[in-house]
């Protein structure tokens, strides 16, 4: 052979592969975004997250999905900081041209992500951003999850009533929404029913030694520490409080949940009290039939991320589902009215039906999901109760359920 | 008085990583009077080399003191090799070069540490296991020294005074004090400033690793981003305690140590970088060379 001919063949065979990845492409899926933290800090947030998206992904497509149409997640990673979650958005509504985004687990990400959805007109569902902030970014924005002011209380009665704490520390991250605004919540209630917040210390995302913090909480004799963290600097503080002697009550907020804080934390552990979204205690049906699922799928048990995950994903299926914007009739109005366009998405993805979409979302009532049952209110929130629960052995314990009030 | 004890010894058992870090740098300035930014990634590479030989080896399940001894070993070891690479194929070649070429070399290499780390080792944080059980040396009257914050403390103090052997008792490290002297004379008088040049690289790099496996008994959270901010710590350490002079980088280690636990205990954790660089400005403005540091006068 010559070097011309291979050279043609080498040609050939890049063209063919090139026919045949646009070939693919054209197959008429609808597209939605979902940006989350896959690596970093809280790469399990970001992970749990996907696998219970994924979860609903396929289960949509297995069933035929809405009106024949089948659907596609395109995920980026945000490698857990806010800078990467604006680019990550950024890419899903520019480049790939989604018609709704799933995302994200953290407030400080959700923060950045939220105001370029608002600006697109694109409607994005968070399904663990509690921070109250987040919605009130506009009225494209909604969340699966309840907000900071409960939880804040939900942990504040819990320090009062069940454990009888009168005085209480906090230890909270200042660089991020989340923290300072659980610190703040929990304040307010702990305070009203008759505690006080004596001292309040604070780190940084990233810091690993924090006994400087936690000698100066322990001199002023608290009963309890509320820790409003994520799992891993919160492993680290555990870890760090018993090597000092502080034996009293660790407290947290959902941030907590994540398979490697016990990991992290270890015996350090023990006696240790946080508020979450559901425990794979929780005999609700609905609760059981998915850790079947997700075992069998996944061979672990999820943690609330990846349950909330799957009910975000579900709401906004549903919401398409109610908008109608895939009823074949106004799939070919989209087509006459778009003349040229090649694919489906090109077709469908227009103003106009993102914006029935966001009125579909905003009118779900009801809805019986797995972390609960699921109504979106005029703030755009998820009214929902919360679980208190205990690490004991290196296991998670269901301890109480608080409805809202 | 017991919080002020307690935070004394957290800023010490503290400070003395910065110290072990800092070593790094004054050394490789007295000898090249290059700041070799890419030290603080050397550190995370040797908490990463000790990650691994400790799983590899086994030794969360059963600490034994070979065990620990070993996995320092290896990361120090691998941590000198790495410092070796990288002084002959980063700095050597720009020996004659304009100071500011190697400068920006050295960033060079701390980017391309800091990325290569997220690629092999992952972006997720690592978690250290736990290679010497936990005891209580001290614990009465409200303040606790366990083993391993000890441990810390002794291990740094023990490399700084064998360091310190080494540069003053060898004929080795006589040659170093002489390349940072004069290079010119000491290659005259017969010294292979190459090879001074490698010891010092081969030393500091080892150190550093010595530092991280360290770090990592007390805060067990490795990532490959860790370097960062401990390497401009012991930057400012370095310059604090007069750079070039090794008992100047330790003094100014354990004070920068210190300094921030006291601002975090007593005032607040928001300040705890700001004291690092107020630290540097006002060192800069009274005493540019140092508290340990000797007059530099320009060679004219």
């Amino acid at each position: 052979m010559t070097k011309n001919s291979k050279f043609f063949w080498i040609i050939w065979g890049i063209s063919i592969s090139l026919l045949l990845t646009s070939c693919a492409k054209k197959e008429d899926l609808v597209l939605l975004g979902e940006y989350g933290s896959l690596t970093g800090v809280t790469a399990t947030f970001g992970k749990s997250t996907q696998k219970g998206i994924q979860m609903a992904l396929d289960e949509i497509n297995q069933t035929g999905g809405i009106e024949g149409k089948l659907f596609k997640i395109i995920v980026e990673d945000d490698q857990s900081k806010p800078e990467e979650a604006a680019t990550a958005v950024k890419k899903l509504i520019n480049q790939d041209k989604v018609l709704l985004i799933l995302g994200e687990v953290a407030s400080s990400r959700s923060l950045a992500g939220a105001p370029i959805c608002q600006e697109a007109k694109v409607p994005m569902i968070t399904p663990s951003s509690t921070n109250p902030k987040v919605t009130q970014v506009g009225d494209y924005i909604f969340r699966v999850c309840f907000i900071d002011p409960f939880q804040g209380e939900v942990m504040a009665k819990f320090a009062r009533n069940t454990l009888k704490a009168t005085k209480a520390a906090i230890l909270k991250d200042i660089k991020n929404d989340y923290s300072v605004g659980l610190a703040e919540f929990f304040t307010q209630t702990f305070e009203q029913s008759g505690g006080t917040v004596i001292t309040e210390e604070s780190y940084s995302e990233g810091d690993i030694e924090f006994r400087a913090q936690l000698t100066a909480l322990k001199a002023k004799n608290p009963e309890v520490i509320f820790i409003p963290g994520y799992y891993t600097e919160v492993g680290l503080i555990a870890r760090q409080a018993r090597d000092l002697g502080i034996t009293i009550p660790l407290i947290g907020g959902d941030g907590w949940d994540s398979p490697r804080l016990v990991e992290i934390g270890g015996e350090a552990l023990e006696n240790t009290y946080y508020s979450n979204h559901y425990t794979p205690e929780d005999p609700r049906p609905e609760i059981q039939n998915f850790i079947t699922k997700y075992k069998e799928k996944y061979n672990e048990i999820p943690d609330a991320m990846a349950p909330l995950g799957y009910d975000a994903t579900w709401i906004a299926f549903n919401a398409i589902k109610l908008s109608g914007i895939l009823k074949e009739e106004n799939i070919k109005k989209a087509y006459t009215d778009k003349p040229n366009t090649g694919s489906l998405m090109e077709a469908i993805n227009t103003e106009s039906n993102r914006q029935k979409i966001r009125d579909a979302i905003a009118q779900t009532r009801d809805f019986t999901g797995v972390t609960g049952v699921i109504t979106i209110d005029e703030n755009r929130n998820a009214k929902k109760s919360a679980v208190v629960v205990k690490i004991e052995g290196g296991k998670v314990r269901f301890m109480e359920t608080i409805n809202p009030s | 008085m017991s919080e002020f004890l307690q935070q004394l010894i957290n800023g010490i058992a503290w400070g003395s990583i910065y110290a072990l870090i800092a070593i790094g740098y004054t050394m490789v300035y007295g000898v090249l009077r290059l700041i070799n930014f890419a030290h603080g990634d050397v550190y995370m590479v040797g908490a990463f080399a000790g990650f691994y030989a400790a799983r590899w080896l086994k030794i969360s399940e059963e600490p034994t003191f070979i065990g620990v001894t070993g996995v320092l070993l290896f990361a120090m070891f691998a941590c000198a090799l790495l410092g070796f690479i990288i002084e002959k194929s980063a700095y050597k070649p720009l020996r004659k070069s304009p100071r500011l070429t190697a400068l920006i070399t050295a960033i060079g290499i701390s980017l391309f540490l800091e990325n290569a780390g997220q690629l092999i080792f992952g972006a997720d944080p690592k978690f250290f296991p736990q290679i010497i059980t936990k005891k209580n040396l001290i614990a009465g009257g409200g303040v606790i020294l366990t083993n391993q914050q000890a441990i810390v403390v002794g291990v740094s103090l023990f490399m700084m005074i064998m360091l310190q052997l080494f540069i003053q008792k060898t004929r080795t490290g006589k040659a170093m004090r002489a390349v940072s002297f004069n290079r010119e004379a000491a290659s005259l008088m017969g010294i292979s400033i190459d090879k001074i040049i490698s010891v010092t690289f081969v030393l500091g790099s080892a150190l550093a690793a010595a530092a991280a496996i360290l770090v990592a008994l007390t805060n067990p959270k490795i990532e490959p981003l860790m370097g960062i901010m401990p390497g401009i710590k012991a930057f400012v350490a370095a310059v604090l305690g007069g750079i070039g002079n090794i008992p100047g980088a330790m003094l100014g280690g354990m004070i920068m140590g210190v300094a921030e636990v006291m601002v975090i205990g007593y005032l607040s954790s928001t300040y705890r970088d700001a004291i690092a660089f107020a630290i540097l400005i006002l060192i800069l403005l009274f005493k540019p060379s140092g508290l340990l540091g000797g007059f530099a006068g320009e060679k004219v």
